[in-house]
């Protein structure tokens, strides 16, 4: 038998990852391990319920996520009250767009993934790994994205290091993009992201962000379907959650039930048809 | 072939925990105490990175004495049995029982059945909604369990810290005066081994500690649900220069 060399075990350590290690030892329990057997025809899109728009932008010492409430399941409302942006760790948040179920499910994988990486190495991951953390786990979805199940989030957090919020948006196929000033992603993007170049400055200040982001929902829901407004009966208001070098904090419904019935009065008060 | 000499299990059980117990001696003490704001766990380490306390899970921390090299690869598959556990279950799943369970299982499979024992001591805490609930679990390196209550003392010179202890310990005690209390029953080795000039012994100062704590109520005091938090120097600096001014 040849000599053993006991450095050479160095690179089978176990890793921080805690995706790595479920996919090695539970591989059962990774959301992307879920097969929908040999690629069917059709698409499985149209069985799961798609969450929709989420918009993000920087402001004054920080950056914003705010997502809509609704879910839907092609011409039906699955969920009024799902909530699509979660934070992440205490120095970022993500919102996700696409099959909801998947979608729901990659957020906590990718909360256990930082916390396990941080209690692990005792010290938090860079935004820069976060973000190529997420990239990953977007990419392993692939072949559920190709039949139809595509999860496509948005990250945004403060870089600790560049005293800085950044955003970055992800392609299916686990492309990362760090995108400036602004963007929003989900079948309301488009319109949102007019909205968003409209009402979007340098420098806001934090509750002026927060009143563009809930404005861009508003225009989103209005000529989407798939995303819901503020529901003054039901009292839903969107999901808003700001980062900055205190950490995340979410936004309040009594604040986004103010903003949301200001925003409403102000456009009835003009009356105009667009 | 050399011949092999018979051992009676009993003479083979009792080398390898006096080979353990002298390895463990060899360390510096940790005290983990339980108090009206929660758990504290202190340790003296004079090493800022080379962490013998850690986060396990939400309510769970871990100290442990002996070798870093043994009691890092436990801490770690404690983290990763814990995660896993909270992953395919829920947050509330995770109980500091069942982690102590197969901490000693897993310690007392290497006890009996690999070349050496492992020469470590482990506690893992759980802290509750009120004192009563905490739980704290001692483990050898044979992998008996012990359920502590109050507090407990692991590493070398363990009898001496305990003995302070016993006389200083209040359940009604904050985390200042906790922390206060375990410093001085660690320092208390330390008259032992020094000179003893009569004065009492000199007290450990924060760059030879690690303290870290877990917050009863994290939620209302800082918004998570994780109760760990590392009590980093300065504060601790604080903390201990305010016993003298009382």
């Amino acid at each position: 038998m040849a000599p053993r060399d006991p450095a050479a075990s160095i690179h089978q350590a176990p890793s921080s990852s805690f995706t790595d290690h479920l996919s090695r030892h539970r591989p059962e329990l990774l959301p992307s391990s879920r097969s929908l057997g040999p690629a069917s025809h059709g698409s499985a899109g149209e069985l799961a319920p798609q969450a929709t728009t989420i918009v993000s932008l920087t402001y004054a010492g920080g950056v914003l996520m705010a997502g809509d409430r609704r879910a839907t399941m092609g011409n039906m409302i699955a969920s009024r009250h799902i909530r699509k942006v979660f934070p992440a760790d205490n120095f970022s948040v993500l919102g996700i767009a696409g099959t909801a179920g998947l979608a729901l499910d990659m957020i906590r994988l990718f909360q256990v993934e930082l916390e396990h990486y941080e209690k692990i190495e005792g010290t938090p991951m860079s935004l820069d790994g976060k973000s190529n953390r997420l990239a990953a786990m977007v990419r392993s979805n692939l072949p559920l994205a190709l039949q139809g199940l595509a999860v496509v989030p948005l990250f945004a957090g403060f870089d600790t290091q560049r005293r800085a919020g950044r955003l970055f948006s992800y392609d299916v196929t686990g492309g990362r993009y760090e995108e400036y000033e602004h963007h929003s992603v989900g079948s309301g993007s488009v319109f949102a992201r007019g909205a968003l170049k409209k009402l979007w400055q340098p420098n806001l200040d934090e509750e002026d962000a927060v009143r563009v982001a809930v404005e861009s929902l508003y225009d989103a829901a209005d000529d989407d379907s798939a995303t819901g407004g503020p529901d003054m009966v039901r009292r839903l208001w969107p999901v808003v959650y700001v980062v900055n070098s205190a950490g995340n904090r979410e936004i309040p419904e009594r604040e986004l039930q103010e903003l949301s019935r200001e925003l409403i009065s102000r456009r009835t008060a003009a009356g105009l048809e667009a | 072939m050399t011949q092999q000499f018979y051992v009676s299990p009993e003479q083979l059980m009792k080398d390898r925990a006096d080979f353990a117990r002298k390895g463990i001696a060899r360390g510096r003490s940790v005290v983990v105490l339980t108090c009206r704001e929660g758990i504290a766990l202190v340790a003296e380490n004079p090493s800022p990175s080379l962490h013998k306390l850690s986060e396990i899970y939400d309510r769970i921390g871990f100290a442990a004495v002996g070798k870093y090299n043994e009691f890092e690869s436990l801490r770690q598959a404690g983290i990763r049995f814990a995660d896993v556990r909270g992953y395919s279950y829920s947050r509330d799943d995770v109980s500091a029982r069942a982690l102590a369970s197969v901490y000693a299982q897993s310690l007392g499979s290497v006890f009996t059945t690999e070349g050496k024992p492992f020469e470590v001591e482990l506690a893992v805490a759980e802290v509750g909604e009120d004192p009563y609930s905490d739980r704290l679990y001692r483990l050898n390196f044979d992998g008996s369990i012990a359920d502590e209550s109050n507090y407990t003392v692991m590493g070398g010179q363990a009898e001496i810290v305990n003995e302070a202890l016993s006389r200083t310990w209040n359940q009604d005690a904050d985390f200042g005066s906790a922390i206060r209390t375990a410093v001085s029953a660690l320092s208390a080795t330390r008259s032992a081994d020094g000179s003893g000039n009569g004065q009492g012994p000199e007290p450990l100062g924060a760059g030879l500690l690690e303290v870290a704590v877990l917050d009863r109520d994290p939620l209302s005091s800082r918004g998570t649900v994780r109760a760990f938090r590392r009590i980093n120097t300065v504060e601790l600096d604080r903390l201990l220069s305010s016993a003298e001014g009382d």
